[in-house]
C-alpha cells in the first residue's frame, strides 16, 4: 500500500513539471536603455573604434531618412503601388544592419525595407514587392535576408528554425526577426518565442513598438507590463531600449546578437519608437491620433537627437553632416533613375517557379497564355 | 494474408508481408540514413515514436536532434521547418492528426507553398508534411477529418496519399527527396493493413504524379485514393455478382493530377464513379468529375457520379459507418450509370 505523501516539493519532477527558474535575470531593463544625452555616449566614443561607429550610425541614419523620403515621393508619383514608411523608426532600421555580421540572417516585415537596404540589398530589388513587379526581387542568399513578410509575425518561426539549423551544423550564424507591436499579438510570435526558448536557438527578436497597429494603439493590443516582459514567460532574456536612440539600439542589439551567438540563449528586444507617417500612403492617421502627439515625437526625431548629441560630443562636425547629406542625395538620385525605367515583365514567368518542374496542368495553362499573348501581338501588328 | 513461418534451412529469411506503418517507418529510416539533411520534427515523434508509432526507434537510432520532440504548436513546428529548410535541411514534419494540422495552415499556404515562387526559384523549400487523415478508426471528434481538398487547392504544394504498403514506402521516399513541398496524407485506417512487401527489397521509387490502375475492368471505372481504395476493390469484387466488371484507379497523387491515366481508364469503360471519404461539395471529386467530363465527354455513356462523405462535420464514431462510403453505396451509384440504354 502507498503511504500518503502530500509533499509537492518532494514529488516535483523538474524535467516533467518545469525547472522553476528564478525569473529575475530574464526581466527587461526597468527603464529603456538610452545612450544619447547620457555619460554612456562619452564612454562609447572613447572605446576602441567608438568614434567611427558613431559617425557610421549617423551617416546611415541620414541616408535612411532620405530613403524613406524618396520612396514616399515615388509612391506619390505612382512608381510604387504602396509604401509603408519607417520614417521616425530609422534608428531601429539601421541598427539592425550594423548589429549583424555577414552570414547572419535578417527576417524582415513589410515596413523594414530600410533595414533590408541597410544590409546591402539593392533598393530596386528591395522595393519590387511594393512596386508590384515581383514578390521578392532579391536573392535571399546573397545578403542573408529572407523575403519581406506581409502576414504579421509569420516569419518569426522561420528565424528560429534557421538559427536552430545553424546550431545543429555547428555554425555561429545568428537570426534576427523584426516584428511590430501589433505582430506580438499573433500566435506565430508566441510560438516562435516558445520554440526559441526550448531549442535555445541563436535568435534575436526585435519588436519595434511604434505605438500603433495601423490605427489600434498598444493599450488595446496588450496588457503586458512592457512587450519586453513577454520574453520572461518563454524563459528568454527581455531588453527594453529607446528606439529613437540609434546608439542605444545598436548597442543593445549587438549585445543581444552576441548573447545568442555565444549560446546563452535567445533575446527579445523591445524598442520604443514612433511611426511619424501614416501606416501607408493609403492611410489617414488623423482619424486615430492627435497632432500634439505626433509633434511630441517629432521633437524626439532619431535623426535630430543623433545629430545634436554627436555634435555636442564633438564626434561629428559640419563636414560629416555634409558628407552624409551628399551620400543621401546620391542614393535618392539613384532611386529616381532606377525607378524611372519601366520594369521588364515577362507574363510567361508566372508559371516558371510554382514547382521545380511545371506540372502537366501548368504546362497547358502556360500554353494558353502564350497563345493569348501571340493573338494580342498579332492584333497589335494589324493596327 | 499470412506470414510464412521461417524455414529451418533459411532462418534469416525476411518477412514477406509488412504493414503500411512499418513501410512508412522504413522510408523515414532509410531517408535519415542516406541524407544527413533529413530531420524529423513533430509532437511525440521522439521518445514515444509518434502516437501511431510511425517514427518508432528513429530518435534512438539517429539521435534526438534528427527526430525532434517539439512543443505542442503546429504553426511553430511548420514555421521552424521553413527556417530549417532555408538553411539547407530537409525537414519531415509530422502533424499528429488531420484536424490538429489546421493551426499550421497559414504557414503552409502563405509560406511553404509559395516560397519558391516568391523568390523566383531561389529559395525552394523541400519540406514533407506528413498528416494521418480520414476516419474509420472510431476516433472521437477532430480525429477523423479528410482535409485533402484544402491542400490540393493550394498552388505550390504536391498532395499525395498512399493506399498500399509499397506506395507508403515509395511515395514517402519520393516526397522526402522532392525539392518541392509535399503534403503526405496517410490513411490512418490502413496503417495496420498488410501487403506482400519486403523491407529488404523495396521497389524502386517512382516519381510523384502518376495514378495506377489497380484492377482492370470493362463495365465502369471507379476513381479513388487513400482509405477508399480497399472499399472500391471490395465493391468491384461484389459487383461481379451483378454482372459488372469494374476497373479501379488509385490516384495516389491529387496534385499534380494524372489526367492521362484517369482519362484513358474512363474512356476504356465509358462510365465513371469518383469515391472519397471527404465531403463532396467543392471537394476533390468535383474537380475529378469536371476533368473527366472535359476530356472524355464523347466516350461517356452516363454522367460522372460521386460517392463521398456527406456534407456534414465528421460524425461521432458510433455513427461514422453511415457517413463513410461503403460497398453498397458504391454499387448503388454504379447501378445509376444508365445501363438501360
Amino acid at each position: 500500500m502507498t503511504v500518503l505523501d502530500h509533499d509537492l516539493a518532494a514529488a516535483w519532477t523538474p524535467d516533467a513539471h518545469g525547472p522553476r527558474r528564478d525569473p529575475a535575470p530574464l526581466l527587461p531593463d526597468s527603464e529603456p536603455v538610452r545612450i544619447l544625452g547620457t555619460p554612456a555616449l562619452r564612454r562609447t566614443a572613447d572605446s576602441p573604434g567608438g568614434r567611427e561607429l558613431l559617425r557610421d550610425l549617423h551617416r546611415r541614419l541620414v541616408v535612411g531618412r532620405r530613403f524613406n523620403q524618396q520612396a514616399t515621393t515615388l509612391t506619390k508619383q505612382g512608381r510604387l503601388a504602396v509604401y509603408p514608411a519607417s520614417t521616425g523608426q530609422e534608428a531601429c532600421q539601421i541598427a539592425v544592419a550594423s548589429a549583424l555580421r555577414p552570414g547572419d540572417w535578417l527576417f524582415p516585415s513589410y515596413r523594414d525595407t530600410l533595414a533590408v537596404v541597410s544590409r546591402g540589398v539593392d533598393p530596386l530589388q528591395t522595393l519590387t514587392l511594393l512596386r508590384g513587379n515581383a514578390h521578392c526581387g532579391y536573392d535571399p542568399y546573397e545578403h542573408q535576408v529572407a523575403p519581406l513578410s506581409t502576414p504579421l509575425a509569420t516569419q518569426a518561426p522561420h528565424a528560429v528554425g534557421l538559427a536552430h539549423a545553424a546550431r545543429l551544423r555547428g555554425e555561429s550564424t545568428v537570426a534576427l526577426a523584426l516584428v511590430g507591436d501589433g505582430g506580438t499579438s499573433e500566435g506565430d510570435f508566441h510560438e516562435a518565442l516558445n520554440f526559441a526558448g526550448v531549442l535555445n536557438a541563436p535568435v534575436v527578436f526585435l519588436v519595434q513598438n511604434n505605438g500603433y497597429a495601423i490605427s489600434v494603439p498598444l493599450a488595446k493590443q496588450s496588457a503586458a507590463p512592457t512587450l519586453a516582459h513577454k520574453a520572461v514567460g518563454y524563459g528568454i532574456q527581455g531588453r527594453l531600449v529607446d528606439g529613437n536612440d540609434a546608439v542605444a539600439v545598436h548597442t543593445v542589439l549587438s549585445e543581444a546578437v552576441e548573447h545568442a551567438r555565444t549560446g546563452r540563449g535567445p533575446v527579445l528586444v523591445e524598442a520604443v519608437t514612433y511611426r511619424l507617417e501614416a501606416h501607408t500612403n493609403a492611410d489617414d492617421a488623423g482619424r486615430y491620433r492627435s497632432t500634439e502627439e505626433v509633434e511630441r515625437w517629432q521633437a524626439r526625431d532619431p535623426l535630430t537627437l543623433m545629430e545634436r548629441y554627436l555634435r555636442e560630443a564633438g564626434v561629428i562636425g559640419d563636414a560629416d553632416v555634409a558628407a552624409a547629406a551628399a551620400e543621401a542625395e546620391e542614393l535618392a538620385d539613384r532611386m529616381r533613375t532606377l525607378f524611372h525605367v519601366k520594369p521588364q515583365l515577362d507574363p510567361m514567368s508566372l508559371f516558371a517557379h510554382v514547382y521545380a518542374e511545371p506540372t502537366p496542368q501548368l504546362r497547358e495553362q502556360a500554353a494558353q497564355l502564350a497563345a493569348e499573348l501571340a493573338a494580342e501581338a498579332a492584333t497589335e501588328e494589324r493596327r | 494474408m499470412t506470414t510464412a513461418a521461417p524455414s529451418r534451412a533459411q532462418p534469416t529469411q525476411p518477412p514477406r508481408t509488412a504493414t503500411l506503418a512499418s513501410a512508412l517507418n522504413r522510408a523515414l529510416r532509410d531517408s535519415l540514413r542516406e541524407d544527413p539533411a533529413v530531420h524529423i520534427l513533430g509532437e511525440d515523434v521522439g521518445t514515444l515514436g509518434g502516437v501511431f508509432r510511425i517514427t518508432d526507434g528513429l530518435a534512438a537510432e539517429f539521435g534526438a536532434d534528427r527526430c525532434l520532440d517539439t512543443p505542442l504548436a503546429e504553426a511553430g513546428i511548420l514555421g521552424t521547418a521553413v527556417g530549417m529548410a532555408m538553411y539547407g535541411l530537409r525537414p519531415v514534419v509530422e502533424m499528429q492528426f488531420d484536424a490538429f494540422a489546421y493551426p499550421a495552415f497559414e504557414q503552409l499556404v502563405s509560406h511553404v507553398a509559395r516560397m519558391r515562387n516568391r523568390t523566383a526559384g531561389r529559395m525552394p523549400l523541400p519540406i514533407t508534411v506528413r498528416i494521418p487523415y480520414g476516419g474509420g478508426i472510431g476516433g472521437v471528434e477532430h480525429h477523423s477529418d479528410s482535409s485533402e481538398a484544402y491542400y490540393a487547392h493550394t498552388p505550390g504544394l504536391h498532395v499525395v496519399t498512399p493506399a498500399t504498403v509499397a506506395d507508403g514506402y515509395g511515395l514517402l521516399r519520393a516526397a522526402i527527396a522532392s525539392d518541392d513541398p509535399v503534403v503526405f496524407l496517410e490513411p490512418k485506417r490502413l496503417y495496420w493493413s498488410k501487403d506482400d512487401w519486403s523491407a529488404e527489397a523495396p521497389a524502386p521509387v517512382e516519381p510523384i504524379g502518376r495514378a495506377v490502375v489497380r484492377r482492370r475492368g470493362t463495365s465502369a471505372t471507379l476513381l479513388t485514393y487513400g482509405p477508399s481504395l480497399p472499399v472500391c476493390l471490395e465493391a468491384a469484387e461484389a459487383a461481379r455478382a451483378e454482372g459488372w466488371d469494374l476497373a479501379v484507379v488509385d490516384l495516389r497523387s491529387l496534385a499534380p493530377f494524372d489526367d492521362e491515366t484517369v482519362a484513358a481508364a474512363v474512356r476504356a469503360t465509358g462510365r465513371a464513379v469518383v469515391v472519397h471519404e471527404s465531403a463532396g461539395f467543392a471537394g476533390v471529386g468535383a474537380e475529378i468529375a469536371a476533368r473527366v467530363t472535359e476530356r472524355c465527354f464523347h466516350h461517356l455513356a452516363a454522367p460522372v457520379l460521386r460517392v463521398t462523405g456527406f456534407d456534414i462535420p465528421y460524425p461521432p464514431p458510433m455513427l461514422e459507418q453511415h457517413h463513410l462510403p461503403g460497398v453498397d453505396r458504391i454499387l448503388d451509384a454504379v447501378a445509376k450509370l444508365q445501363w438501360e440504354q
